[in-house]
């Protein structure tokens, strides 16, 4: 394995970028997902420039996922893809449908309720299908041979409805906290009305996935049972983050409900990263069964590590340049 | 009947690709033009490439949009349809795939947003520091992608271990042996597709007489270009021709509709390949230029296509046709290049209607061209997905039902013509505003750095009574 550890960096980097995918493309799905529920139309201008700069390159971190799965562990994007092939259509299609929304609803006049349909729509759905892509992963693959060799609808269970639904919470969540961070008046007014209505489903959905995930994974019960002192610390600062947000919220403070709800969603993550780790593909295939050959592993590094600071330091930079609130009537259209 | 997935993924994945395919074809030679421009500008001060700049930034910007959105698909296609090929050769294709989308992101990140909203806001040489990087990072996009496939269809510098393939010479796997000729016949088409298309734009704004100078100008200049390159495409073809009847003789066989090895082998003009009996069908042939093509001799000798086992003959009749269908349309634009410089005479060639006619519609056959070669090499790669070593069959991935390949196939056509459709009645938009449009300042802050925002142009019906009224006053906003 040599001085240094190739799978545990490509792990690494692997799981920030899925972290930051779920965090920054999160808040944009969210906005899309309460499109719906906004008081106004003039809310609906104001949401969607809070993301519209933002959100592309939110995104280019899932495409780098994929190619990034592909080059260091090759097993993953294999077995995950063939095994969720309808719900990563459904994805994709969503992503499709709310990217072109982005772009056309600030030119489009009379075929703007359309553009509207296709942003909340194609956002909501995802949202759910990324939901299920997490529930699939806690229950595992049906895999024989490093081959998928389960059905198509194999991905779609109670439990990954659940998760569907509960990821699209979460979004929702992060969401309108990063409303009330941009907006001001009566669309801020709205945004922290349903905040604590929106940490309350996450929550329950959040109770609710705990107590089955045990039963739906013989790995996760033995070691949330014998790791319980160490693992448990994650879901209480979850917790935590949560009250924080309801807390802010009642204070009016604009700033932290959202923070907490990166943190609830950090604390969240790494609460399934320990509860699965090493296994990659479960229940069989850990990280290692996955890789693909070191000098490919190597020769990829390369380049990435001089590229993605790059585009991190570009990402702080538009985030920079687009701070402070988005007023109505104000924006490119 | 029973439903194929392999021949469904087959179709899905050519349905994807040749769409996502059709932006990028154009971005690239429409980047350099766009460079090309700035450095005018850079030079001669002339504010003339300046305006013309901007309008094809505009365009630019809408086709990058759509090529980005398309890729996202593409990125996912190799694990859903093709897990076992994914698994196989992720040792290399991995790293291909990976390095294509970081050099994209990277162009993004460092100098898309100063084209499209640096303007005036940057010096001049920066300015065109900014448009000459982006022309020359979306070659180096090409270099990844184009390599991967090459090495699809000569695959070099690896081993076999245990069903997966390990690289162990990376520059034998990356300048395989046909990516040198892929390469540049592959960016030469996008020039030429470039070429064309301001050709057509141009023509057709000459022929409403709308910002004459700037146009003819456009016009002049990419005449030049196809003038230079349509010759220089064919010869380049010729020599990748001759690369594949290296390394995949059933392939140049299958794109003559040669059965039969032999000498003095005639080029076939028409012919209905009949893959049941092994043979053509009808035959219009110009003898012996098959073998001349080929060999550069008179009786030289042509692989046939009955060399290579019946089941791992690539379907004859589309390789043939799509191929000539390429050819073709090289030839009318090579046509068209030495009418150009005929017409030069006088100035002609910017005030025959019928000379802008015919260019106007020659803008979408570049698409067919490539389209067409893509489909004449790829389908001639059949039934391999590796050449010689992995099969399309052995690469599909193995849960795949037909049932879940269609719903996908249908999905995929019914998004992509919803999608795209706005793109495309968009893009029209934009070119029927053309250069009169001069948009208002909006401060730098208060604009997205995205592709598709690069662009000004309302999406319905409201801008339109506008510029309709100007184009009935004649020239509008007077001329340069």
């Amino acid at each position: 394995m040599g001085p240094f550890d190739l799978n545990l960096i490509w792990a690494g980097i692997i799981a920030f970028g899925i972290i930051m995918y779920v965090l920054m493309d999160g808040f944009d799905l969210g906005v899309g997902i309460l499109f719906p529920f906004a008081p106004d139309n003039d809310a609906r201008d104001v949401m969607m420039n809070s993301v519209a700069p933002v959100w592309d390159g939110n995104e280019t971190w899932l495409i780098l996922g994929g190619a990034g799965l592909l080059a260091a562990f090759p097993l993953v994007y294999s077995i995950i893809l063939p095994a969720l092939y309808i719900g990563v259509f459904l994805m994709l299609a969503g992503l499709i449908f709310r990217g072109v929304a982005f772009e056309f609803r600030f030119k489009a006049k009379s075929s703007r309720y359309l553009w509207d349909w296709s942003f909340a729509g194609g956002s909501s759905l995802a949202a759910f299908a990324q939901g299920a892509v997490v529930g699939s992963y806690i229950e595992g693959y049906n895999t024989v041979d490093k081959v998928f060799v389960g059905g198509p609808f194999d991905w779609l269970t109670p439990f990954t409805v659940l998760t569907g639904f509960g990821l699209m919470a979460g979004y929702a969540l992060l969401g309108s906290t990063w409303i009330i961070m941009k907006s001001e008046g009566y669309i801020q007014r709205w945004a922290y009305r349903i905040t604590p209505y929106l940490v309350m489903v996450v929550l329950g959905v959040f109770a609710i996935i705990s107590l089955w995930t045990p039963f739906v994974d013989e790995l996760v019960q033995h070691r949330w049972l014998s790791y319980f002192h160490i693992i448990g610390i994650l879901p209480t600062l979850a917790v935590l983050c949560a009250w924080k947000i309801i807390h802010y919220v009642r204070k009016r403070q604009e700033g932290v409900p959202f923070v907490a709800t990166m943190g609830m969603f950090v604390f969240t993550f790494l609460g399934l990263l320990v509860s699965k780790w090493p296994y990659v593909v479960p229940p069989n295939y850990t990280l290692y069964d996955a890789a693909s050959a070191p000098e490919s592993q190597l020769f990829l590094l390369v380049g990435l590590l001089f590229v993605v600071p790059v585009v991190v330091a570009y990402t702080a930079w538009s985030y920079w340049i687009f701070r402070g609130k988005v007023r109505v009537g104000e924006g490119y259209h | 009947m029973e439903l194929d997935p392999v021949l469904l993924s087959r179709i899905q994945f050519a349905f994807v690709v040749s769409f996502h395919a059709i932006f990028p074809v154009f971005t690239i030679g429409l980047a350099s033009f766009i460079a090309f421009l700035e450095g005018l500008r850079l030079r001669t001060g002339n504010p003339l490439y300046e305006r013309l700049s901007k309008f094809w930034i505009e365009v630019f910007a809408v086709v990058f949009g759509m090529g980005v959105v398309s890729g996202i698909v593409m990125s996912f296609q190799f694990g859903t349809n093709w897990s076992n090929f994914a698994q196989a050769t992720a040792n290399f294709m991995g790293p291909m795939l990976s390095y294509e989308v970081l050099t994209a992101f990277f162009l993004e990140a460092a100098f898309l947003g100063v084209l499209l909203f640096g303007r005036g806001k940057v010096p001049p040489g920066v300015f065109f520091f900014a448009a000459l990087m982006v022309a020359v990072g979306t070659m180096i996009s090409t270099f990844w992608i184009l390599s991967a496939n090459s090495w699809m269809h000569t695959p070099g510098g690896f081993e076999i271990r245990d069903g997966t393939f390990h690289i162990v010479a990376w520059s034998e796997a990356i300048f395989n042996a046909s990516f040198p000729w892929r390469f540049l016949h592959m960016v030469m088409a996008s020039f030429l597709t470039g070429a064309l298309v301001v050709c057509a734009v141009s023509a057709w704004f000459l022929l409403r007489n709308r910002e004459v100078e700037a146009h003819r100008r456009a016009l002049s200049m990419s005449l030049w270009m196809l003038l230079f390159l349509a010759p220089a495409q064919a010869v380049v073809g010729d020599f990748h021709g001759l690369n594949t009847l290296e390394h995949q003789p059933v392939k140049v066989a299958a794109m003559e509709g040669n059965w039969e090895r032999a000498g003095g082998v005639p080029l076939l003009l028409f012919a209905l390949p009949d893959q049941a009996n092994q043979t053509n069908r009808f035959e219009v042939g110009i003898p012996y230029l098959a073998s001349l093509i080929l060999t550069h001799e008179l009786g030289g000798e042509v692989p046939g296509i009955n060399e290579t086992a019946v089941e791992e003959q690539p379907p004859v009749a589309i390789v043939f046709w799509s191929f000539r269908v390429m050819v073709a349309i090289g030839l009318l634009m090579i046509a068209f290049a030495i009418t150009g410089l005929i017409l030069r005479r006088g100035g002609q060639y910017w005030q025959k209607p019928w000379f802008l006619k015919g260019l106007t519609y020659m803008g979408i056959t570049p698409f067919i061209a490539v389209l067409a070669g893509w489909i004449t090499t790829e389908v001639g790669r059949s039934p391999w997905l590796v050449f010689g070593e992995m099969t399309q069959a052995q690469g599909v991935t193995p849960s795949l039902t037909g049932g879940m390949a269609l719903f996908t196939l249908i999905g995929y056509v019914v998004v992509y013509a919803m999608v795209f459709t706005a793109g495309i009645y968009y893009l029209t938009r934009i070119f029927k505003a053309g250069l009169e449009t001069e948009h208002t300042a909006i401060p730098q802050v208060e604009r997205p750095k995205r592709p598709l925002s690069g662009s000004h142009v309302s999406f319905d019906d409201d801008q339109e009574s506008d510029f309709r009224g100007s184009e009935q006053g004649g020239t509008p906003h007077g001329t340069l």
